[in-house]
């Protein structure tokens, strides 16, 4: 077996901007002081002149980037999702989403996967946020590689994206010369009848991992990669529900309000089956590294297999028993 | 300032005043008290100080303004319309549910509307990144935005503030429409702001202090923030609340609410007699 090649969604939001320094004049990266953990800084070092450190103040960030959209600039907002998505909210809803606005507002430190900072740090709040802005595109990437296609990919969209990156070096899956991102569009990763897992981010990676243990206990999974949140792939989705009769979502986020939440609605409202949602189960984090977090908080493989056991289970209409209408 | 100009200055704010008056009653809401405190401004920056094109509105060369005192909304409209953006008669369907002018300015809506704004404090930061803007651009454009004394209670504008000044943002000036009320009282009764001039000194801005009804003053005002080099410039501008209509003046009561018929004959009566005896001039 290859060696497993690990770095962040970040990572490759740097390197998409690097590029994009070098192909679009139109660009102009700002942060609030955290360039060098947002990645920006790679943008700012190889072009300083297009760089603008808004310093610690997240609102003016926002409403600086709306301002230099209007002179006819693309610019890239960074900085951690706590502040980007939760303190900035009512900027980047009246200030970039209301007259749509071509801000990407690029969120890095998103998750319970911030590790060691802890709670104030690790924002689980940010897709459920973004996705009640009216046309706000929300995209997180499940790794480096696709990372930096999306970044390019919204930097030639008109309008509002929020970029969703995280911290933790996290396995690749695509290959950079294969890899093509397609807006808006869901991905099939590996086919199965049984139960599709929908996943998101560093989701999809233990997603892969779930279904290959699923098969060797005789449940055919699905999987299917979400890095467009909003709008979503309907279609994707809705073939799943009507082919496999049972959905888990898989998300480092908050069960309520994110990719699990977009996933039932639209599936409630077109063909109920079973949705069942492995998330941060509606609490605050805590400190610790990434990894053991994600294991604390139920985020792995070993979840996500059982959910999808759940569900295929769920599938089977239960019989009401007279004592459970007494 | 030359007398003939002057006098059609003041001709045209009555016109605004009665546009802003109308607006609000027909619409039987919006705020009429900080329209009519701004109107003076607004109408010397549209027919004097800018250089805008109605008939092209979003041309890229245009001087902008941003409205951060988005909820004074009816005067800019009024002062819009004479321009020539579009019919003065449209100011009679504001905040209605087909009209395109909402009860807060929208870019997407109205010609002539250059930022969306109407939540306090971040019009001021979209007019530093459009000044900004010009500045990486090299372009010649300057940016305007008005914001309200209470407004800067908001912790954004001194976020704004502070930037404009770091990056030497001289193309960009802030008006402050200092009518010292608010909604809740005087500004002092609320969470004082003063000292304002000292305030945006030290942040590291040129400061202008003048009366914000007197056309003279005005025109020395934006003169002299065009020679600032390396600064944005703040104008403080001494103000009255529901200025031009007698018993609106002063009066925070009349910050967000309409006439009834009573009152809005009353008060059309007043800029009608206004009107007339400068047209006479």
């Amino acid at each position: 077996m290859a060696d497993i090649i690990k770095a962040s969604t970040r990572d490759g939001y740097g390197n998409a901007l690097l590029e994009l320094g070098k192909t679009d004049e139109k660009v102009i990266v700002m942060d609030a002081d955290l360039a060098g953990a947002t990645k920006t800084g790679v943008f700012k070092k190889a072009f300083p002149e297009k760089f603008f450190n808004a310093g610690i103040a997240e609102s003016n960030l926002m409403g600086v980037a709306a301002g230099l959209s209007l002179s006819g600039y693309t610019v890239f907002a960074s900085t951690f999702a706590m502040f980007a998505a939760g303190r900035a909210f009512e900027q980047v809803r009246n200030s970039i989403g209301y007259p749509k606005l071509n801000v990407k507002i690029a969120a890095t430190h998103a998750g319970i996967s911030v590790g060691e900072d802890g709670a104030s740090h690790q924002c689980c709040e940010d897709i459920a946020l973004m996705r009640t802005i009216p046309e706000m595109v929300i995209i997180n990437p499940a790794d480096d590689v696709e990372a930096k296609a999306a970044t390019i990919a919204a930097s030639k969209y008109e309008g509002p994206v929020y970029l969703r990156f995280g911290r933790l070096a996290v396995p690749r899956i695509f290959e950079e010369e294969s890899y093509n991102f397609e807006w808006g569009k869901g991905k099939k990763l590996k086919d199965g009848t049984d139960v599709t897992i929908v996943a998101t981010g560093l989701m999809v990676h233990e997603a892969l991992k779930a279904a290959e243990r699923l098969e060797v206990e005789g449940i055919s999974a699905r999987v299917i990669n979400i890095h467009t949140i909003k709008p979503l792939d309907r279609h994707i989705i809705m073939e799943a529900a009507y082919e496999t009769g049972a959905i888990v979502t898989a998300e480092e986020h908050n069960v309520i309000g994110g990719l699990g939440g977009a996933v039932s609605e639209l599936v409630c409202e077109n063909h109920p089956v079973p949705v069942l949602k492995v998330g941060v189960n509606d609490v605050f984090g805590r400190s610790g590294p990434a990894l053991e977090l994600l294991d604390l908080y139920n985020l792995n493989c070993t979840h996500i297999a059982e959910k999808a056991k759940q569900a295929v289970a769920f599938k089977i209409v239960p019989q009401i028993k007279e004592h459970d209408l007494e | 300032m030359d007398l003939d100009l002057k006098r059609q200055l003041q001709i045209n704010a009555c016109k605004v005043r009665m546009g802003v008056v109308e607006g609000t009653f027909c619409a039987q809401s919006g705020h009429p008290g900080g329209s009519l405190s701004i109107t003076d401004i607004l109408t010397y920056l549209y027919f004097v100080e800018m250089n805008v094109n109605p008939k092209e509105p979003q041309w890229e060369d245009r001087d902008r303004f941003v409205l951060s005192k988005g909820h004074t909304a009816p005067a800019l409209y009024s002062v819009l319309a004479l321009r020539g953006f579009f019919p003065f008669d449209e100011i009679k369907t504001l905040r209605k549910s087909n009209s395109m002018l909402q009860g807060h300015p929208s870019m997407r809506m109205t010609p002539g509307i250059d930022m969306s704004t109407g939540s306090l404090g971040q019009g001021i930061s979209a007019a530093v990144g459009m000044a900004l803007g010009a500045k990486i651009s090299k372009k010649d454009y300057r940016v305007y935005t008005a914001l309200g004394d209470g407004e800067i209670q908001e912790g954004q504008v001194w976020e704004a503030a502070m930037f404009a000044s770091a990056k030497k943002l001289d193309n960009l000036v802030a008006i402050i429409d200092n009518n010292n009320l608010q909604i809740d009282g005087t500004l002092e009764e609320v969470n004082s702001p003063y000292p304002i001039p000292e305030k945006f000194e030290s942040f590291g801005w040129n400061v202008i202090n003048i009366d914000g009804h007197n056309f003279d003053d005005i025109d020395f005002a934006f003169k002299k923030a065009k020679e600032s080099k390396g600064k944005p410039t703040a104008i403080i501008c001494k103000s009255v609340k529901g200025k031009g209509v007698s018993f609106m003046e002063n009066n925070a009561s009349w910050h967000g609410k309409a006439t009834n018929e009573e009152e809005y004959n009353q008060a059309m009566n007043e800029l009608k007699q206004t009107l007339s005896e400068l047209e006479a001039e």
